[in-house]
């Protein structure tokens, strides 16, 4: 019995997100081996043997996502391969497929894994965030077939193989009873989940005409923008922005906070961010407790200096 | 239009949170509970919204014990026609999908709608359960459903965006922020709430799949470096050299 991990291609390359799951199936798999699930086509497939993949498999037939026909395609793949444990990126598309496979497959589901899974006296346990990142959880999977969902930048892709080559798996794709008519994506910046940077902003910025300081900022960090919940809601920003408990939870490696207070409902969302930096007029906004590096400041002169910094240091490099 | 909205009771958003000692159960002290608010916001008043304008009823189901009352209750006077409670602890998502599944299965909804995913335990697991356990089509984080006849046409937050579906026939929707805006319940819906009818249901056999090993809290914070305005440029050095984030 082996761990199939799934895959997707980003505009047919497979990008450090899907090196990082086929680590992490290896690390989950310990002695039994790790299959890679390839859904569509990667001109790169065959370097996932070099983060942990022992077997590299591809699908020609690549299915929409639709959760009843991608929860199909996987449930049959790991019951052709024997396999005891899928894991799926914790992603809109993932989680919405996620509990079908479960269900399919008779399995238990740990969804949003944030770290390894560690088996202890024959237990596979996982660890993960609850109560919007102010706690965590470790599950016991009970069930003898198990499916886990990791959120993105859990960890770090590991060399540890090689390159290795890639096999096509037959599996039935049946028909979608759903029809895709549109896709609006902003495009250029990482999404939000896997970003390793942001900057996000606040009431503080006064009025989406001021949002300029801020991605200036983000365009000299190559970083994604996010957002107070305030701020979408008053349509200065596209709410797919918003980060706290109501909006996405994230945890990049540097989120910087510009203009924002800190209300418990935001940090919910922000506060398992590697490192926080806060820029706030105000010396007693609460947001400070939970930094790491802070300004006080007025934001309209601080961060377009922060930007001239950061271009001289990347200048530099 | 007749849709099932699926409610759970969760911790206040500015709740603390704390464990028993041994780090299996939340303690539960001093908290005040509320409607999960993506249930309350989004899919109930999305829901209210479609009888008021297309006719038909609104449901609510909760699994949970008595003391959920008060909180399906609430999703009454905002303008729910009747609720189920399946009388059970909540062990976890495929328990609470089973349940549902057992009242829904024989009662042709037209939509199912759950929230986005509950705010203390964010699983968002429950919904795509509960659709492979009915077999119907599932719709995951919704922010716009319009309604016509038999077609749905849904906007979906995808990272970095929207998708936008069609599709026809009864199906399973979850949904998030822009789906409604909240709505305060009025003195007569309150009234009224009173005597709406709440049935309580036994449960079925349903074992867990998952069990609690333990609860942890993060580590504190080491607190603070704070930086004089006029240095940024130490900022700058420190994400760089200390923190090695840039
Ligand atoms: C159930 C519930 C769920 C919620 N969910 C979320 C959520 O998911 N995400 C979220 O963000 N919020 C959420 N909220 C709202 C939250 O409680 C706060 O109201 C919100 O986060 C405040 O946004 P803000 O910090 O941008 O604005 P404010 O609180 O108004 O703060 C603005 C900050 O900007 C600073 N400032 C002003 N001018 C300047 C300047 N020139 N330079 C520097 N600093 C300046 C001020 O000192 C202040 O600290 C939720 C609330 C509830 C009740
Ligand atoms: N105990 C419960 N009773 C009824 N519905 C629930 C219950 N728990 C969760 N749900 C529904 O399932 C959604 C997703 O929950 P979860 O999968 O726990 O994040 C919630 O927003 C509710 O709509």
């Amino acid at each position: 019995m082996s761990v199939l991990v799934i895959v997707e291609p980003n505009n047919g390359t497979i990008n450090k997100g899907g090196f990082e799951l086929a680590t992490f199936g290896k690390l989950t798999a310990g002695q039994d081996k790790c299959l890679v699930l390839v859904v569509g086509k990667a001109s790169n497939a065959g370097d996932l043997g070099i983060y942990g993949a022992d077997e590299v498999y591809e699908i020609d037939q690549v299915p929409v996502h639709d959760s009843a026909v991608y929860s199909k395609v996987i449930a049959d793949a790991s019951e052709k391969l024997s396999c005891h444990t899928v894991i799926i990126k914790a992603n809109a598309n993932g989680k919405a497929t996620a509990g079908r496979v479960a269900i399919k497959l008779g399995a238990g589901l740990v969804s949003a894994a944030n770290s390894v899974p560690e088996s202890t006296g024959g237990q596979l346990q996982v660890k993960r965030g609850v109560f919007s990142g102010k706690a965590f959880a470790t599950y016991a999977i009970t069930t003898d077939k198990k499916v886990i969902t990791v959120l993105g930048n859990s960890i770090q892709p590991k060399e540890m193989g090689s390159a290795t080559s890639v096999q096509s798996l037959q599996v039935d794709v049946p028909p979608s009873t759903i029809e895709v008519v549109a896709k609006e994506t902003l495009s250029g910046r990482a999404p939000l989940p896997e970003a390793e940077l942001v900057v996000s902003g606040g009431r503080g910025f006064k009025g989406p005409e001021n949002w300029n300081i801020l991605l200036d900022l983000a365009d000299a960090l190559d970083a994604t923008t996010a957002c107070s919940r305030p701020v979408a809601d008053a349509d200065w920003r596209p709410h797919h922005e918003h980060v706290g408990q109501t909006g996405i939870a994230i945890r990049p490696n540097l989120y910087i906070a510009v203009g924002i207070s800190g209300a418990i409902q935001h940090l919910a969302g922000v506060n398992n961010s590697k490192t926080i930096v806060v820029i706030n007029k105000d010396p007693e906004a609460p947001f400070f407790k939970a930094a790491d590096y802070g300004i006080v400041g007025d934001l309209f002169e601080v961060v377009p200096k922060l930007t001239e910094e950061i271009k001289k240091l990347k200048a530099g490099a | 239009m007749k849709t099932l909205v699926c409610i759970s009771k969760t911790p206040d958003t500015t709740s603390k949170i704390s464990f028993s000692s041994d780090g299996k159960n939340f303690n539960t002290d001093g908290i005040s509970f509320i409607m999960n608010p993506y249930d309350e916001w989004y899919a109930l008043v999305r829901a209210v919204e479609l009888k008021e304008k297309l006719g038909g009823t609104v449901t609510v189901i909760n699994v949970g014990d008595a003391s959920n009352d008060i909180v399906i209750r609430k999703a009454l006077a905002i303008g729910a026609d009747d609720a189920i409670r399946v009388d059970a602890n909540p062990i976890d998502s495929f328990f609470v999908a089973s349940q549902i599944a057992a009242v829904a299965k024989d009662k042709s909804y037209d939509i199912i709608f759950l929230g986005k995913e509950t705010i203390d335990y964010n699983g968002a697991e429950v919904g795509a359960m509960l659709a492979e356990m009915l077999d119907l089509p599932y719709v995951s984080f919704a922010n716009k459903l319009e309604v016509d006849g038999d077609a749905k046409t849904i906007r979906r937050e995808i990272e970095g965006g929207t998708e936008t579906l069609k599709l026809s026939g009864p199906c399973v929707i979850s949904a998030a922020k822009d789906m409604a805006q909240q709505r305060i319940p009025n003195m007569q819906g309150i009234l009224m709430s009173k005597r709406k009818p709440l049935e309580v249901v036994t449960p079925v056999g349903a074992s867990s799949r998952i069990e609690v090993i333990k609860h942890d809290l993060p580590p504190a914070k080491k607190g603070v470096t704070l930086v004089d305005a006029g240095n940024v440029a130490e900022l700058v050095r420190l994400l760089h050299e200390e923190a090695k984030v840039i």
